[in-house]
Formats: C-alpha cells, sequence, structure tokens
C-alpha cells in the first residue's frame, strides 16, 4: 500500500510509530521516517497509526466504500449555464507530480464530473520526493516506491512519459512532444523545477556525478553509497544537499560537504541559524568546508570521477559527487505562449491564476507548486515562488477549487510558508519567510542542545521562526507572525535562553526589486509589456 | 454573574451525568473569569492555541503566590518534598524528563514495548470477561463493567509496565485516590490540593521507593528498573525524580483508562447500531474509529486544570492577565461547533478526527499510546462476547470528580458469555 504523511503538519508525537513500529521509525527527539510503500501486511497498524496522530497527518491509500462515498459529491456546484464548465468542462493538468495530484484528486472530490488529464514529462505515476533523499538513501525504501497513494484511484486520463512543448492560449491547447494537442476550458500548470545541472558539461559526463531529483538519481546514488565509496563530495549545502551528507554519515561512508556561502542552509535559513547546522554536521563527521567552490572535477581515463579541486587550491579524492546546486523551473515549454513566465516561476495571483505579460490576470489558466510565484501580502506583496512540499499541496488545491468555482466562492493562497527538513536526526521546521530577516534571536531552548525557537525580525515585525527539535511550539509563532507581531518578542514564556539577545540575522541579499517585465509603446493604445527573460541574479 | 454560575453548575456533583449542555453554555463566551480569579477556557481553536503557546505554564511554582518568592511553598511541608512530576514542570526540564520516562517505553529507543504488550492486554481482557460467565453460565447475568472489568484491567497493565506487584493494588488504591481527588477543583483552593498532592505523592513515593529498594541489585525489564538504570546521553533522573513520575504513570495509567473503557461501553450501550457493528466484526478499521470517537465525544478527562499565564495573554478578545490559572476544557473543545461539523453525535465514521482527548503540544499525553489498545481491545472483546448487554440505570452513577470523568459503576445485565474468537490484538 501507498502512504504519505504530511510532514509539515506532523509534530513528533511519535503516535505512529507506538502504533507501526514497522512502518514508522523516530529518529531522534522528533524527526519521523517512514515507508512509503509498507506490506499490506502491515495495513491494520497503518489505519491505528493514522487515526492515531494528532494532527491527522497520515494519509493511504482507501480502499474502503465510505470515503468514496464521503468523497464524491462534497461540493455541489450549481447548474447554471454560466457555471457549466465549472462541472463538466475540460480540465488539463500538465505536470504530474504532487501538485498536479492534489489538484486532480480535489476536483473529483469537489463533484468536478467532467474530462480531466493529467499530463506529466515522466513516466512514473506521482511520486514523493522527500524520501528520496533519506529512506531511499538509506535503503529502507526502494527509489520507485514513493508512489503518492492516489486516494479513490483519481478518474482521470494519465497522460504519463510524455512532456508539455506549448501552449496555445487563444486555442486553448496544450501542445504535447509527441504532436498531439489537447484542448482545455481550465488549464493547471504545475510543472514543477528540475535539478540544476553541473554547470561543465565535460564534466558533468563523469560517471560518479549525481545530481538528486528523480526517483533514478536517488536509485543510481542509492547503489554508489551501499558500495561504500572512499570519500563522497556533496556541492552545496542546501537542504537537499545537507540530507545527501546526513545520509553518508547514517551509512558510515566519509563525506565532504563542499558550500560557497558561509554556512550550511544559509540561502534558507541565515548564517546565524546555519551556523547551528554547520557544528551539526561537524558533530556527525562531516568534513564541511565552507566559503569554498569546486572548481573542476577530474575523471580517469575511463570517465569515472577520481578528483575535485576546490577553489582553495586543494584537491580531494572522491568517488562520487553529488551537484546540490539547487533547480531550475520547468518554464521553457511557455515560451512565446504570452504568460508571464521566466526563470523566477509563473506569475499568478492569490487566487492562483496566471498572469501575462502584460499584467493581465487570465481566467482560465491557474498555476500551483514550485513553479508558481504569488504575491504575499505578509511579505510586502513580493512574489514568492516556494519549493515546499506543503505549498504544493496547498496550491494545488486552491487552484483545483478556484478553477471549478464561481468568483465569490474562490478562495485566497495566503498561507504562510512552511517547511521541513530532516537532517542528523534534527527535525528542522520553518515558519514565514526566514531571509526576510534584519535580525535573529533565539526565543526558547538551547543552541548547544539544538533544541531551540529562532525567531526572526524585519524592521521589528516576526516575520518567520525556525525550530529545531522544537516544532510543537512552531504554530504560536505563525500566529505571531500573520499577526505582524513586535520584534524582539517581549513576553516571558517557559525555557526562554537567559542570553537571548537578537543579532544581525545575516540572510543573503534578498533579490532587489529587479524588472522583469519593462513597459513598451508610447500611447495607451499601444501600450503593452514585455517580459525581460533575463535577470541580473 | 451568570457566567461564573455555568462554571458552578460543571462542577456541581448533580451535573456530571451530562456536562455537555452547560459546556455549550460555556462555549458561549470563550474565556470566563471564575470567582477564584481563574480563567476558563472553553472553544477548539483558542484551547489548541494555549496547548502550544509558551505563555503558559505547567507549573504551579509559577504562580506568584505560590512561587519561589512566597512565604509558603506548598511542596515543602510536604512529607518527603518529592520533586513534581512531568506533568507538573516546564521545559527544559520537562523535556528531559519526558525524554527519560521514554526511552524505557516507546520510541526511539524502545519502539515496540507496547505492541509487544498487545498480546497480554487481550489475554487480560479475555480472562476478565470468561470471569462474567463463571457464576451462572446460562441465566442472565448482572456484572459491573467498572469493579469487574475497566478497573482491574489498566490496573493490571501498568503494573506489569511498571514492574509493581498486582497484589499491592488494595496497598496503593488508597494513595492513589487520594492523589486524584487533589486534582479536583470542588474540593479545595489550589494549594490546599498542591499540598494533598504533595503527600499522596510522598505516601506513594514511599511505596516505590521500597520496591526500588528491593530490587537493588537485579532489574528487571519493567519501566521502573529502566528509569533507575539511566542509561543514555542525559543526566539520569534523580531517585527523587523517579519517585515522583512513578507515582505519575501508577496513577494515571489506570485512573483514566478505566474512564475512557467505561464511557465507551456506555456509549456503546446507548448507541446500539454501533454497537451492533463492533459485535458483527466485519469492520475491521471500527474499533480504531470508536475509540478515537470516543475520545472526543466523551473523554476520560475533561479538563486540564492546572496551567498558569507566565505574562498577559489575549485569547478571543479577552486578556488573561499574567499570573492567572487557567483551566482548559478540553472536553467541551471537542464539541466546538465551530470546528466540529455535528459535534453533538457520536459518529465514528467521521473523517479527520482531530480532537482534544490527550490534550496537545509538549504535555500531549504520554500514556496515549497505551490507552488507545487498551481501550480498542477492551471495548472490542465486549462488544464481541457479551450476549445481549443492557444497561441496568441511565444514567449510571458517576465518580465525584469533574476532571477524571467517568461512572462509579456501570451495571449491566447480558445473557452469558460467548466463547473467544479468532482475533488478533
Amino acid at each position: 500500500m501507498k502512504i504519505v504523511v504530511d510532514l509539515t503538519r506532523c509534530q513528533g508525537y511519535a503516535q505512529c510509530a507506538f502504533a507501526a513500529p514497522n512502518v514508522f521509525t523516530m529518529r531522534g527527539d522528533e524527526a519521523l521516517l517512514y515507508n512509503p510503500d509498507p506490506d499490506d501486511a502491515e495495513r491494520e497498524k497503518i489505519v491505528r497509526a493514522a487515526a492515531a496522530c494528532p494532527v491527522q497527518a497520515i494519509l493511504f491509500d482507501q480502499e474502503d466504500a465510505r470515503h468514496r462515498r464521503d468523497g464524491a459529491g462534497a461540493h455541489v456546484v450549481s447548474a447554471g449555464p454560466v457555471e457549466a464548465v465549472e462541472r463538466i468542462g475540460r480540465v488539463v493538468v500538465v505536470g504530474a507530480s504532487l501538485a498536479g495530484l492534489r489538484a486532480a484528486w480535489t476536483l473529483r472530490s469537489e463533484g468536478f464530473t467532467g474530462s480531466l488529464t493529467v499530463i506529466g514529462d515522466e513516466p512514473d505515476p506521482p511520486y514523493d520526493r522527500p524520501p528520496l533523499s533519506k529512506q531511499a538513501l538509506l535503503g529502507q525504501v526502494p527509489a520507485r516506491g514513493t508512489a503518492l497513494p492516489r486516494r479513490d484511484g483519481v478518474d482521470a486520463d494519465w497522460r504519463l512519459g510524455v512532456a508539455a512543448t506549448g501552449l496555445d492560449l487563444r486555442g486553448k491547447q496544450v501542445l504535447l512532444a509527441d504532436g498531439e494537442q489537447v484542448g482545455f476550458d481550465r488549464l493547471l500548470i504545475a510543472t514543477g523545477v528540475r535539478a540544476r545541472p553541473w554547470p561543465n558539461e565535460a564534466e558533468a559526463g563523469l560517471d560518479g556525478l549525481f545530481a538528486l531529483r528523480t526517483p533514478d538519481d536517488a536509485d543510481g546514488l542509492r547503489r554508489r553509497l551501499a558500495a561504500g565509496p572512499g570519500r563522497v563530495l556533496v556541492i552545496g549545502a542546501g537542504f537537499t544537499g545537507s540530507e545527501v551528507a546526513s545520509a553518508c554519515r547514517d551509512l558510515d561512508v566519509p563525506v565532504t560537504v563542499v558550500e560557497r556561502g558561509a554556512a550550511p542552509l544559509v540561502g534558507a535559513l541565515g548564517a546565524v541559524v546555519g551556523g547551528v547546522a554547520a557544528q551539526m554536521q561537524r558533530d556527525h563527521g562531516v568534513d564541511l568546508r565552507c566559503g569554498v567552490q569546486v572548481e573542476a572535477l577530474e575523471g580517469d581515463g575511463s570517465g569515472r570521477l577520481r578528483r575535485a579541486r576546490l577553489s582553495d587550491g586543494s584537491t580531494l579524492d572522491v568517488d562520487v559527487a553529488v551537484a546540490a546546486l539547487g533547480s531550475i523551473r520547468n518554464v521553457e515549454w511557455l515560451d512565446g505562449s504570452g504568460l508571464a513566465a521566466g526563470a523566477w516561476g509563473v506569475a499568478c495571483d492569490a487566487g492562483c491564476r496566471a498572469v501575462d505579460v502584460n499584467g493581465v490576470v487570465t481566467d482560465d489558466v491557474f498555476v500551483a507548486g514550485d513553479v508558481a510565484r504569488f504575491p504575499h501580502p505578509v511579505y510586502d506583496y513580493q512574489y514568492l515562488a516556494l519549493e515546499h512540499w506543503g505549498n504544493a499541496v496547498t496550491q494545488g488545491r486552491i487552484a483545483a477549487h478556484n478553477m471549478i468555482s464561481p468568483q465569490g466562492e474562490r478562495w485566497p493562497h495566503l498561507a504562510l510558508p512552511e517547511f521541513w527538513s530532516t537532517q542528523f536526526g534534527t527535525e528542522i521546521k520553518s515558519v514565514g519567510v526566514p531571509t526576510y530577516a534584519d535580525q535573529v534571536v533565539i526565543a526558547q531552548g538551547s543552541v548547544p542542545e539544538r533544541r531551540f525557537v529562532a525567531a526572526y525580525g524585519y524592521r521589528g515585525r516576526i516575520t518567520a521562526a525556525v525550530a529545531f527539535n522544537q516544532s510543537k511550539w512552531l504554530e504560536f509563532y505563525e500566529g505571531l507572525i500573520d499577526r505582524a507581531a513586535p520584534f524582539p518578542p517581549a513576553f516571558r514564556t517557559v525555557d526562554r535562553p537567559t542570553d537571548g539577545h537578537p543579532v544581525a540575522a545575516e540572510v543573503p541579499d534578498r533579490p532587489t526589486q529587479q524588472a522583469t517585465v519593462v513597459v513598451t509603446g508610447h500611447g495607451p493604445g499601444e501600450r503593452r509589456a514585455a517580459f525581460v527573460r533575463k535577470t541580473y541574479l | 454573574m451568570a457566567q461564573t454560575s455555568i462554571w458552578q453548575q460543571i462542577l456541581d456533583h448533580s451535573h456530571r451525568a451530562d456536562p455537555y449542555p452547560l459546556y455549550a453554555e460555556l462555549r458561549k463566551t470563550p474565556v470566563v473569569r471564575t470567582e477564584d480569579g481563574s480563567y476558563v477556557v472553553s472553544t477548539y481553536r483558542e484551547i489548541v492555541a494555549l496547548l502550544h503557546d509558551p505563555r503558559l505554564s505547567s507549573d504551579v511554582r509559577s504562580l506568584p503566590e505560590l512561587g519561589a518568592d512566597a512565604p509558603v511553598q506548598a511542596s515543602e511541608e510536604a512529607p518527603a518534598g518529592l520533586p513534581p512530576n512531568v506533568i507538573a514542570i516546564d521545559p527544559p526540564e520537562h523535556d528531559r524528563i519526558r525524554r527519560l520516562l521514554t526511552r524505557n517505553f516507546g520510541p526511539p529507543q524502545r519502539p515496540r514495548r507496547v505492541d509487544s504488550m498487545l498480546p497480554d492486554m487481550l489475554e487480560i481482557v479475555t480472562s476478565e470477561i470468561n470471569d462474567f460467565a463463571s457464576e451462572d453460565r446460562s441465566g442472565t447475568t448482572r456484572v459491573d463493567i467498572v469493579d469487574d472489568f475497566a478497573y482491574p484491567f489498566p490496573v493490571t497493565v501498568i503494573c506489569r509496565l511498571l514492574g509493581v506487584p498486582r497484589e499491592d493494588e488494595p496497598r496503593f488504591q488508597a494513595m492513589a485516590d487520594a492523589l486524584i481527588k487533589a486534582v479536583d477543583p470542588t474540593t479545595g483552593g489550589i494549594a490546599e490540593r498542591q499540598h494533598r498532592r504533595a503527600e499522596a505523592v510522598a505516601d506513594l513515593g514511599r511505596y516505590f521507593a521500597q520496591l526500588l529498594d528491593a530490587r537493588r541489585g537485579h532489574p528487571g525489564d519493567d519501566l521502573l528498573s529502566g528509569l533507575v538504570g539511566g542509561d543514555g546521553p542525559e543526566t539520569p533522573m534523580s531517585r527523587e525524580e523517579v519517585l515522583s513520575n512513578a507515582a505519575l504513570l501508577l496513577v494515571a495509567g489506570h485512573e483514566t483508562t478505566v474512564n475512557l473503557i467505561t464511557n465507551g461501553m456506555l456509549t456503546l450501550l446507548r448507541h446500539p447500531e454501533v454497537l451492533d457493528r463492533l459485535r458483527r466484526g466485519d469492520e475491521p478499521d471500527l474499533a480504531v474509529r470508536v475509540v478515537e470517537e470516543l475520545l472526543r465525544f466523551e473523554p476520560p478527562v475533561h479538563f486540564l486544570p492546572n496551567r498558569y499565564t507566565l505574562d498577559d495573554i489575549e485569547v478571543a478578545g479577552t486578556t488573561i492577565p499574567g499570573g492567572s490559572p487557567v483551566t482548559l476544557v478540553l472536553a467541551a473543545g471537542s464539541r466546538d461547533p465551530a470546528d466540529v461539523p455535528d459535534p453533538d453525535r457520536f459518529d465514528p465514521d467521521r473523517e479527520h478526527n482531530e480532537h482534544l482527548g490527550f490534550g496537545g503540544g509538549v504535555h500531549y499525553c504520554f500514556g496515549a499510546p497505551l490507552a488507545r489498545p487498551e481501550a480498542r481491545i477492551a471495548l472490542t472483546e465486549l462488544a464481541r462476547r457479551l450476549e445481549n448487554p443492557r444497561l441496568v440505570a441511565d444514567p449510571p452513577p458517576y465518580r465525584p470528580n469533574p476532571v477524571l470523568r467517568g461512572p462509579r459503576h456501570l451495571l449491566v445485565e447480558i445473557d452469558g458469555v460467548n466463547p473467544v474468537h479468532q482475533h488478533r490484538p
């Protein structure tokens, strides 16, 4: 059977690990690892685990009629002619991943009975990515064992293994790589991102160099790790790179992490909390080198990776390297479509409706997941693109709802960003935007014990909070962020550190408000906007 | 004040059988200040927020009049002065004690401990139900679900887990009664109850001290031996901490479960269609959902009375001043129509049951992983083996305690006991 845990909701109560210890295991205080593809024999205990979850975060294949009955017809759309499309039209979802699946499921559960096509360039049915950098690398689950539960089957035409190559907005057609076209009344763009490849094309072909994004990536890397390599080089200490390093240490594989920034996770959490992450890595035996870049990767005569040359002049003998260089948004297929789609994603409004290059909101094209960027009121209406699991789920659901709902019943996507990372037996959770900060303070707990909550502030208000193994407190800080509560927090709490003084957050420079659109023409009649594809970051 | 009188009525024993209409009245004012200056919170969203609010302490010493600066500290008067147990302290001490307790109870170090107890649980339940029939196998029998079943079963389980001799039950029961009476807000003021509580804990502590001494040098696999052993990276518990928390686990390990099982059987007898589904046994997930719905609908713990504000906290437009006692009425929150659809209906088929039966936040019920299978196995076996069970009195007589609420007796007439069926715990 297939299961997935919404780890954004999970607060580490461990009830599932008591109830079904073969499937759910705790690492440290709060970090949960689970088998997403357990044996059917475990079903009874998994049902108990899901029921016992205090935050109801466990989802699995539901076989019994009860759920099918409740799932259908929950949302009754009025049958007027204007709304006909909302119930019986043609919906196309491009992107068969977490956001796309969630959208498809929402459409059906809200009573959409029209035709539903889901297009995905990968051959696999929708699968979950977070386990690929943890359970899959550790060999606890096959890399192809992370398929997402498909509640009630989701009645759709699944066009897997064929990429969308173009969009004809006027003709309402999605063009496919096999030459076919699929017409739509409503379109959801959920094409996500891909791993940024190693920039040197010659070196990128070396045997032993991996990225980590797909089941193939994870499977290849797992085999190499299981073979006991002499040393693994992780290039880039973001979340993926740090989790790979954690898996290496779990497997007792020597690992060097090279990060050009001042600390791991610095791009997401700033250098102060990143410094805590650095110490955590070193305590677990990671050879962490910050402020250093990999200048070249060298192979032997047969094209196998052998050596890395670093910017500090040193060299490193390695058998395996993982390029964890971040991501590239899958927007190329939208070139020339007229949508505001570029390197930063596809712009949409708070209702997930895509925006065209003129800044006009479309009414039939929606965007969700990693590829979407939307204005967030808590962050001065800056456009945020969030590569977070929880955002894919929420935005997929809201976009789907809005696709088939009349104006007055649409939902805004205004939730605060939230994400988690499981590494070195520690559960790191974040709410808000930690890089939107000028100061940070340890609000609760102890940094040396790596059990703490750090609150981030920007111009005197709380904008984010990050917890290391303290996730049960985080929803309190979420409330403070929503209300723009003053920073630093001045109230008395339990477990308040005695030396909790705000310090500079040391977050990377936020992107300055670069123009991505320039206005052209002179008179009102010819005034247009043109999208600027090149950015200056 | 009308609002105060609602709270007084809730505490009044005459409303113990059905406090829910009063809870509905109470929820109209999410935060109520009572006559003794404490604040009562009864709505779902506000309770959830406070359970995760670090400005709320669980340590009575946070109260200015009871704190370290106060002239008389309650625990100092107590005979043995045991430290407060894990539910009455805050992080970081709370987290350390809880981790040490968990080391010997559950994941990550002992993930299979509860799972491995399930066959034992079924065996105890089976034997107790077998005894129902022993008097008169054929005719109508009257059993007390409390005294004959719901009480002895969890006592046996917690004794085995802790390594407490089952035959000592008469000895520790009086102390346990005194301890839970000290939780009952109708029996006295905070300081006075705190004093009684400390005395009861000290009595239990002396009992456990004898057990520990007798075990010195030959520890078993029980939880108590594990606590004394103190492996792991952290500072082990002091002897006093072990005694204090052992007392808590023993008492909390059965005084709440007895109510969950009894409330469960009562609710099933009031909803014969659910009892019948459970009896038929063709819905393998039903018992799981019944237990979760019971935790929402008829929970064993109705309030968390021991929280204290460290600072001013605004809740639903009312500011609770710092230094105030706060009571969270979990049982009212779990039936809040603002967050729970059709809350007064007992509906085991309900989706997304995020009830407050075990509280939430860092103090989430430590024994929940034990209570759930206990209730599930107990109710499944009662449903499947009792022939034509019927209530003798509805409502049954209730125990006085409004916090740990449940029937004192639950007399049920049965036409016999069915033989044991094939069942995996």
